[in-house]
């Protein structure tokens, strides 16, 4: 089955059932996994899906339908079916395709044609590698959640009633490792992973077990803290937290209906100067990279927060409309979902400090390196996580802690950033080099 | 003989043959997933249909549905597991997901022939008004009934956003040891927030409801009813404080509360983590891992609860099962592969999101049982605390046992009385030690309202959680307000 024929041929399906735009978005790939504990395969998984979303667009009203099941009887009657369904939905001026048409898409290098050819038993290797080099690391570690390699090769293909017509295809691939550091009756457990879209710039194996170790060991003989405020640094590996739920509190349509801290603040400073915030879906093998967006926008670099201040916020096509704004290709979905905004590669920018700069310079201070939880209100701003890491004293790690909150409102986070360090990793969607914020409550004994 | 003491069986699910997938052809592919010497092999089969309406500014934003199809075939040898689905359900693409599943082991080629029987499952819960059957218009009226409700709350409620999803699945699953079941669930809920302006203060507030059950949910429990504790929940927090930060005793309203005992013993208790030795409860069966006044229990077998389930995602009837007597640890949750390795028994407890997954331990619906302290009393008993009443998560770390969760309405406790709401935050404990710090046990044990999800290991599936108001003599809040 071709099928961009097939997606073309779903859209004319729709707008012969009555449909006045009509707009298809399909996924296909394939996947692999393996999961290896203490040194044998426990789980390999491999498998291929596709699916298909249909939007219609009946008069101001819209409807949804998708399916896994390409049979042309089935998606023929999907779309009848779906025409009909819009009649459910109230009008809406806002509803509708982007208006513009096909263009010519950037090339963007998101495919590494050595992750199809790479035999089943190189990528069981790495991830059992990545295991024995945090068991050989240090003799604390004793167990294992294991270790895993996964990779994944996937397309997406979008067409609709307006001509447009494009498809674009992405590899990924990831060595994780989460090893058990046990002394007495005590167990820490530490975690460390790398993805990226190309098979040679991904850690080492031995590098993610060892990072993955020294991460569960240094945990050993954590206890509580007393309650207090103090500078908080923010690992990179979790700092991310924080950017993502920035980036959802600057979602259009969340900043318009008064749902956002963030709201009414263009132009405005809403952090310090060493804050600027990039969204850059052109990124060469970035994971969050898309020449057009989920529902054919062409995509473009933004700066969002420049030195602390605020340009813009994001919008897709039916929120733009309806602020009077344009799309700024953040649509974002699967093929089971209408469009939704979200992020590309959103990124703080690093700067060329060390990580022990930084550290160096808290006297008495709190080094995140796990959260938990998810106590993060978009609307306030208030911000409650659980919290284990490294306590600093004079400059330098002291001991570890554990089961302690910190907690803060974004928006003073945002303005107390005091530090950004160079120690930024491509990892995800939306990630940070290590940062610090001059004071915030750690709750504790 | 066992389905003599056991539960109801319904026998609308009596046909041993599905138009998914002939049984003859579920043989085939069992005998091809064993080809090379795998000791156990599986076919699940599954068909998904789901519907969701939003509602946002008054208006129904779209309608959607959504039809998914896939098999999943595992096949285990030893402590491996292999592993392929395929949404082709063509005898060819099966075949190979087969093939590549089996490809786990490594003996030589044996044709070893499966038979299948049909085997009835259990039948926990009725649905009156099949969702299917009602018409998305309909539908979209039990929305604007939630949206009038809300807005009528209060004149300070000035954004109300409300959704709607049900989803009917229909599973068949067959293995080598010669079972094959079917099973059709049905799934609902329904979800309210709402934004109150009074000035410049802005807060919100959300709450929701469902379960096993048809559209007749909304005659136990109204749109209205949902709508107005959403509004009530947001309002309340215009006049929040600052929460404290540091230790001090927390009342645990009851119902969303039990979210506490999901997260500091539930996943603790979940086969795999023990048979790894990875949770803080392994080696513990006989021991005192609480104080006496908890009881706890993994019930599948609840009506209509959105954690509850005919038969698990291997086949296996859901259970109840008293895990924690008095305090005294006196079992685990087992799925199939943890069962057999433990020499542990069954225990209705092998879940997975969908075709794409393979099982694992996880619970159902997880709940403390009732004490006989009244709720007035375990407040009264408090000189200074918080007073936690909903929440919207929580988060473990089963090595070390630390949890956390969050809370979305919370008051202090003054004197033994309740005083000003505070906002959001969380809290953190560690699971054995707050489990012994649990001082006094509420009478008035109650379910969550049933939108509950738990994620582990990338797969989602729903749950419940519940649990009686009980007092833990001391716990970490982390608020902003340092005294």
């Amino acid at each position: 089955m071709d099928y961009l024929d097939f997606a073309q041929e779903t859209v004319s399906s729709a707008m012969r059932a009555g449909a006045h735009e009509a707009e298809v978005f399909m996924q296909t790939g394939s996947e692999f996994s393996v999961d290896i504990r203490m040194g044998d395969i426990e789980t390999l998984t491999q498998a291929s899906y596709k699916g298909l979303g249909l939007r219609v667009f009946v008069g101001n009203r819209v409807a949804f339908a998708s399916t896994t099941d390409f049979h042309p009887d089935v998606v023929e009657e999907m779309a009848s079916d779906t025409v009909e369904l819009a009649q459910v939905a109230s009008e809406d001026a806002a509803n509708g395709l982007p208006a513009v048409g096909p263009g010519p898409l950037p090339h963007i290098d998101l495919v590494d044609p050595n992750i199809q050819h790479l035999p089943a038993e190189d990528k069981i290797d790495m991830a059992r590698d990545a295991e024995r080099a945090a068991f050989d690391f240090d003799t604390r570690i004793t167990n294992s959640h294991g270790a895993g390699f996964g990779s994944h090769t996937s397309a997406r293909i979008i067409a609709n009633s307006n001509g447009i017509l494009y498809s674009n295809a992405t590899t990924e691939c990831g060595i994780s490792c989460t090893p058990i550091a046990e002394q007495g009756p005590e167990k820490q457990v530490g975690s460390y992973w790398t993805a990226k879209r190309f098979l040679k710039d991904l850690e080492s194996p031995m590098f993610v077990g060892e990072e993955a170790a020294l991460r569960a060991v240094r945990k050993l003989g954590a206890r509580k803290v007393q309650t207090q405020k103090v500078p908080v640094i923010f690992d990179w590996n979790v700092g991310s937290m924080l950017w993502g739920s920035v980036f959802s509190a600057l979602e259009g349509e969340a900043v318009h209906r008064g749902m956002s801290f963030l709201k009414d603040m263009i132009g405005k400073k809403i952090a310090s100067d060493l804050v600027t915030l990039t969204d850059d879906p052109l990124r060469p093998w970035g994971l969050g990279s898309m020449p057009f967006d989920g529902e054919g926008v062409l995509t473009k670099r933004k700066t969002v927060v420049d030195k602390g201040v605020l340009n813009l916020y994001f919008y897709d096509a039916r929120t733009a409309r309806k602020y009077g704004q344009e799309p700024t290709g953040n649509a974002r979905r699967s093929y089971g979902s209408i469009p939704s905004v979200g992020p590309a590669n959103f990124y703080l920018e690093p700067s060329a400090i060390s990580v022990d700069n930084l550290v160096g310079e808290v006297s008495e201070g709190f080094y995140v390196m796990d959260t938990m939880g998810r106590g993060i209100n978009i609307v306030t701003g208030d911000f409650s996580v659980g919290a284990s890491g490294m306590w600093i004293s004079g400059g330098e790690f002291a001991f570890p802690v554990q089961e302690v909150t910190i907690a803060g409102n974004m928006l003073d986070m945002l303005h107390n950033i005091d530090a950004v360090a160079n120690d930024i990793k491509f990892i995800s969607s939306v990630v940070t080099p290590t940062f610090r914020i001059s004071e915030m409550t750690v709750s504790g004994r | 003989m066992e389905e003599l003491s056991g539960p109801p069986f319904a026998s609308a699910r009596e046909e041993g043959d599905s138009p998914l997938l002939p049984k003859a052809d579920i043989e085939k592919l069992l005998s091809v997933a064993l080809e090379r010497g795998g000791e156990f092999a599986e076919i699940f089969i599954q068909r998904s249909k789901s519907a969701s309406i939003p509602l946002e500014e008054q208006k129904i934003r779209s309608a959607a549905m959504r039809i998914s199809m896939g098999v999943g075939v595992r096949v285990i040898c030893g402590e491996k597991t292999g592993y392929a689905y395929s949404d082709n359900l063509g005898m060819e693409s099966l075949t190979e997901a087969a093939r590549v599943a089996a490809h786990i082991a490594h003996s030589t080629s044996v044709e070893r022939p499966v038979r299948v029987n049909a085997r009835l499952a259990p039948d926990y819960y009725a649905v009156e008004v099949n969702p299917e059957e009602v018409s998305a218009k309909d539908k979209s009226r039990i929305l604007t009934q939630a949206n009038d409700a809300a807005f009528a709350y209060d004149p300070r409620i000035k954004e109300v956003d409300v959704y709607y999803a049900d989803a009917t699945d229909e599973t068949i699953i067959a293995n080598s040891e010669g079972l094959w079941v079917a099973d059709k669930e049905t799934i609902l809920r329904m979800m309210v927030r709402c934004l109150a302006v009074e000035g410049a203060i802005s807060r919100s507030g959300s709450y929701g409801g469902g379960g096993r059950i048809g559209i007749e949910y909304f005659n136990k429990v109204s749109p209205e009813e949902i709508a107005r504790e959403a509004a009530r929940m947001a309002v309340v927090q215009l006049k929040a404080v600052p929460a404290p930060a540091g230790t001090m005793p927390v009342v645990i309203h009851n119902a969303w509360g039990g979210v506490l005992f999901h997260e500091a013993v539930g996943h603790g208790l979940e086969a795999d983590f023990i048979r790894k030795a990875q949770s803080v409860y392994a080696g513990r069966i006989g021991q005192k891992v609480a104080s006496e006044l908890c009881t706890i229990v993994d019930d599948a077998t609840i009506p209509n609860a959105r954690g509850s389930y005919n038969i698990d995602d291997e086949g296996t009837p859901g259970e109840r099962k008293v895990l924690i007597e008095k305090g005294v640890l006196k079992g685990y949750m087992t799925d199939k592969l943890n069962a057999r390795l433990m020499n542990l028994p069954l225990s209705g407890n092998g879940r997975r999101e969908s075709y794409h997954d393979v099982p694992i331990p996880r619970m159902s619906c997880f709940f403390m049982e009732a004490g006989e302290s009244s709720p007035e009393e375990i407040i009264r008993s408090v000189d200074r605390g918080v007073y936690a009443k909903n929440f919207s998560g929580g988060q473990v770390d089963i090595a070390s046992g630390n949890f956390v969760f969050t809370i979305t309405e919370g008051y202090m406790i003054e004197g033994g009385k309740l005083g000003a709401p505070i906002r959001g935050a969380s809290l953190v404990g560690n699971g054995p030690d707050v489990l012994t710090k649990i001082t006094m046990v509420g009478s008035d044990l109650k379910l969550d309202p049933g939108i509950g999800s738990c994620g582990k290991g990338g797969q989602s599936v729903p749950t419940t959680v519940g649990m009686p108001t009980v007092k833990v003599s001391e716990m970490t809040v982390g608020g902003t307000a340092t005294e």
